[in-house]
């Protein structure tokens, strides 16, 4: 997998630093010998992939990184980037046991990137399961999560995987919409290469969008799985959003990880307070805007951005406006951007303008980040696949849709999770898929 | 306030505190001992004055444990590489300077009624309060027939414990080896011979791991190793037992100075407890230097002070009777575990602890309804772990979604993870409570059985006795 299309940018390398350096060995085995070693783990109950934690916590204590590698790898192949991605306070670490001894929980997070560099640092392959090989063939259409681990999860069971993905380089939100300062790019594709690797094939630049695609998919494979993520961002739906200045969140995070947004001046102004939200207003900081907004059209206690993230935010000099919505972007007799805004109030339930309070910043970019609506378009397309509320409707367990020559998994299913719940939903499904053909041959 | 000195031990050595430093580096030169009493030694075994040998290195070799360091500590290290004269004209400035503190002298010479004779009349001369015998040290000197050579067979040891006796005019303590299969027979042997004293134990016979890289044990002496002698916090339960032995056999016991994993004030308490007069230490020394003494000494007395004691010999000896043949335990004594919910942070240890280790009575059973009795009735830890890996679990993401995942219950864990104990089938073998990681959380609680004491070995003289009338 060619890394050409990032960057080598020493001025992204500095600003977008790592937010945690990597723990160091020892502090690594010392961190590992704190573990209690919990019967039935709460932090591996918590995780959606289940990984074992403190089985491959011990291993990291004895010295055993491959062991402890694998262990991960086994549950969860993108096992390197969750450990910098997954919010691991509402998570494993959040169910960690020691927090009601008042005592830190383990950096579960930390430890498990330790393990996983000690495995790229080995350039081993991960292995793959010589018995069990048959012939089922199957598309996974998206490159992201859900896609990687259910092709690598049938690959490693011995079936053949092709995954489609639209882009130049695969691996979704992890290649494109993740803050570098957590998981950079380059790690993303490293990962994506290792699946690859296990013998999965890749077709990038390939969109399926007609009824042909689908059906050429459908001669080709004996399963579809749909890790389609969602779609583009909602539209703010006010007056003047098209105007050249106006980026919306994903486009901006992936704009400065791929080298096309370097630089950034004067005021930025985010509209919408999740997790994505803040990725794109701290990199608009770290980008070099003077100012930047984040703006809310509820208060700071419903905000659906993790805790972490806000105390993040704060630190990186994010301002914050509170129950305020955009109504309308123009221009100033400068030509600055104009967002026009009003203050709201919650009544009955529903938010209801305040009287006179319209305010009018100046600034030099806005960036709606107010959630992700599902890709429905190629949907349309799928015979039988069922789709409510925007999302992919399958069964939880196996990901199955209405359709049984349909599986789903991770975001279009869930409506926008984390890289561990589409993991976990590629898993699911490549069990059920693998499950059904033996139920056939029996 | 409680007196911590010691009063003629063994005869006539005093200390200002039981707290003495054991023969080895820690003690290898008058100014280390004159440093040692600064910082509150009350007394020092000299390293082993004999003829100066030579040192290999490396010399020490450690065990680490759970990301502590030197649970256990060996070394291959020998007596004194100094001279005998420069050891005895240091030990003479020392006595001067340092009059209230015991300076006891550790010899170890050739098997000679004459070069006993020599070197005890030389050391005490130079003013040492006491003589400590090495028939301990286990490598080395014990191929040239010295040290456990000599603590090996009870013979020699009393041989030599005469011909000492024959000259000494201060109190001759008999250092023991732990590398033989009764201590008590060298203890008895160096009684007869007319020991005043004994000090145990010395180091134990180790190989303390070997260089998974290398294939060498450690520590490496040029490709080679040799075994060593082991001490530290791993060896004190074996030290512990051993004292006892001595101190319970009339035959052996004598005054005696408690060593062995000896690092704090509760581990020398509990030596006392046993009966001995004074304690030596080495090996915290070694990891943290003198100044461990001041929390020793302090601890001593605060403790002291909270149970009532007003001198050493008020306290000394209290739990030697404590100690008793397993026959005469009381067989219809029990107890049970109890888990404090309030406390339990969900672990589950002792679920598995009691199901891999023990008696199968800790059960994961109180949401799903609590079942008493044989383990077939039971779910094993496996299906249970299963369950859990089968469950499908979502990462919170709205606020609504953590505020329930991290709800708080009626216990700080939620209930399906705090165990639940089937009194009916617990033994009372304390194994979840001593793997469990909160203090007090689970307690060992008496249960009336209704029955009267009974010992094993009341049951079976019984038993005799009802088959003797039963016959004709």
């Amino acid at each position: 997998m060619s890394t050409a299309a990032l960057p080598h940018d020493e001025q992204l390398r500095v600003r977008f630093g790592e937010l945690k350096p990597a723990l160091t060995a020892q502090a690594a085995v010392i961190e590992a010998d704190r573990c209690l070693n919990c019967f039935d783990a709460p932090c591996t109950a918590a995780c959606p992939t289940h990984i074992d934690v403190p089985g491959f916590i011990k291993r990291i204590a004895s010295g055993n990184l491959r062991g402890s590698a694998l262990r991960i790898l086994d549950a969860n192949i993108l096992g390197a980037s969750c450990a910098r991605v997954c919010p691991v306070d509402v998570l494993c670490e959040g169910a960690c046991v020691l927090t009601r001894q008042n005592r830190k929980p383990i950096q579960i997070g930390q430890l498990q990137r330790h393990a996983m560099d000690a495995f790229w640092a080995s350039a081993e392959a991960v292995p793959v399961a010589a018995s069990g090989t048959h012939n089922l063939r199957v598309a996974c259409i998206g490159g992201g999560p859900a896609s990687l681990a259910c092709a690598a999860e049938l690959r490693r069971k011995g079936a053949r995987a092709t995954v489609i993905e639209r882009r130049e380089l695969p691996g979704g939100l992890n290649t494109y919409g993740v803050a570098e300062y957590k998981l950079r790019a380059a790690d993303s594709v490293r990962e994506v290469e290792m699946i690859r690797r296990l013998g999965v094939e890749f077709r990038c630049g390939m969109e399926v969008d007609s009824a042909a695609a689908l059906e050429a998919l459908e001669a080709e494979f004996d399963f579809v799985f749909l890790g389609l993520g969602l779609g583009a961002m909602q539209r703010l739906n006010v007056p003047g959003e098209d105007a050249e200045g106006v980026m919306n969140a994903l486009e901006l995070i992936a704009a400065y990880k791929t080298g096309h947004l370097r630089e950034l001046h004067g005021t930025v102004v985010v509209v919408g307070a999740g997790n994505t939200a803040i990725d794109a207003a701290n990199a608009a900081r770290r980008l070099g805007a003077d100012t930047v907004y984040m703006l809310y059209r509820r208060s700071e206690s419903e905000m659906s951005a993790f805790e972490f993230e806000y105390e993040h935010a704060k630190q990186e000099g994010v301002q914050f406006l509170w129950r305020r919505q955009p109504v309308a972007i123009g221009r100033d007799e400068r030509e600055r951007l104009l967002l026009e805004t009003v203050q709201v109030r919650e009544a009955d339930g529903k938010l209801e303008v305040i009287p006179d309070s319209q305010a009018a910043i100046a600034c030099d970019l806005v960036v709606p980040a107010i959630g992700q609506s599902p890709l429905t378009e190629i949907l349309r397309e799928l015979r039988g696949v069922e789709v409510h509320d925007g999302k992919i409707v399958a069964d939880r367990a196996t990901g199955r849709t209405g359709n049984p020559k349909y599986y789903a998994g991770g975001d279009c299913v869930n409506g926008g999770r984390e890289v561990v719940d589409a993991v976990a939903g590629g898993r699911r499904a490549a069990h059920a898929m693998l499950k059904a053909v033996e139920v056939v041959h029996a | 306030m409680p007196d911590i000195g010691v009063r003629n031990f063994a005869g006539s050595i005093n200390s200002p505190n039981p707290f003495w430093l054991a023969s080895a580096p820690p003690t290898n030169t008058g100014e280390m001992i004159m440093r040692a009493f600064d910082a509150g030694w009350g007394g020092a075994v000299w390293k082993t004055i004999g003829e100066p040998i030579t040192n290999v290195s490396s010399r020490y070799s450690a065990t680490d444990w759970n990301g502590q360091r030197i649970m256990g500590f060996n070394n291959i290290e020998l007596i004194s590489d100094r001279t005998v004269e420069q050891n005895l004209s240091e030990m003479a400035g020392v006595k001067k300077r340092y009059p209230k503190n015991a300076v006891i002298a550790s010899l170890m010479v050739a098997s000679t009624r004459e070069a006993w004779h020599e070197i005890v009349t030389r050391t005490e001369d130079a003013g040492a309060d006491g003589l400590e015998l090495n028939f301990g040290c286990p490598h080395g000197m014990s191929e040239r027939g010295m040290g456990s050579a000599v603590g090996q067979v009870p013979e020699y040891a009393q041989m030599i414990t005469e011909w000492v006796k024959e000259k000494a005019r201060t109190p001759v303590l008999v250092k023991l080896t732990p590398n033989i299969s009764d201590i008590r027979t060298v203890a008895r042997a160096a009684k007869r011979g007319g020991a005043d004293g004994l000090s145990a134990i010395n180091t134990i016979n180790s190989i303390t791991g070997i260089d998974l890289d290398t294939f060498v044990p450690r520590p490496n002496v040029d490709g080679k190793s040799s075994h060593g002698g082991y001490c530290g916090p791993a060896v004190k339960p074996i030290a512990l037992n051993m004292v006892q032995q001595i101190l319970a056999d009339p035959e052996s016991a004598l005054p005696l100075s408690g060593i062995g994993g000896i690092g704090s004030w509760r581990d020398a308490a509990e030596f006392l407890l046993l009966g001995c007069g004074t304690v030596q230490v080495c090996t915290a020394v070694m990891h943290f230097g003198y100044r461990i003494v001041e929390d020793m000494a302090e601890g001593l007395d605060n403790w002291m002070r909270e149970k009532g004691f007003e001198t050493l010999e008020d306290l000394r000896g209290l739990s030697l009777n404590r100690v008793t043949e397993w026959k005469h335990l009381n067989l219809n004594y029990k107890i049970v575990a109890r888990i404090d919910e309030q406390k339990c942070i969900g672990c589950d240890l002792c679920h598995i602890a009691c199901w891999d280790g023990a008696h199968q009575c800790i059960h994961l059973d109180r949401v799903t309804g609590p079942v008493d009795g044989h383990v077939e009735l039971h779910r094993t830890p496996a299906a249970k772990e299963a369950e859990s890996r089968a469950s499908i679990a979502e990462t919170p993401v709205t606020r609504r979604e953590r505020a329930v995942a991290f709800a708080p219950g009626p216990y700080a864990t939620p209930l399906e993870r705090i165990p639940r104990v089937d009194e009916t089938e617990c033994v009372g073998c304390n194994l979840c409570s001593l793997v469990c990681p909160v203090d007090d959380c689970i307690t060992m609680v008496p249960v009336d059985t209704g029955l009267k004491p009974e010992t094993w070995d009341e049951r079976t003289r019984r038993a005799a006795c009802v088959t003797q009338v039963r016959q004709p």
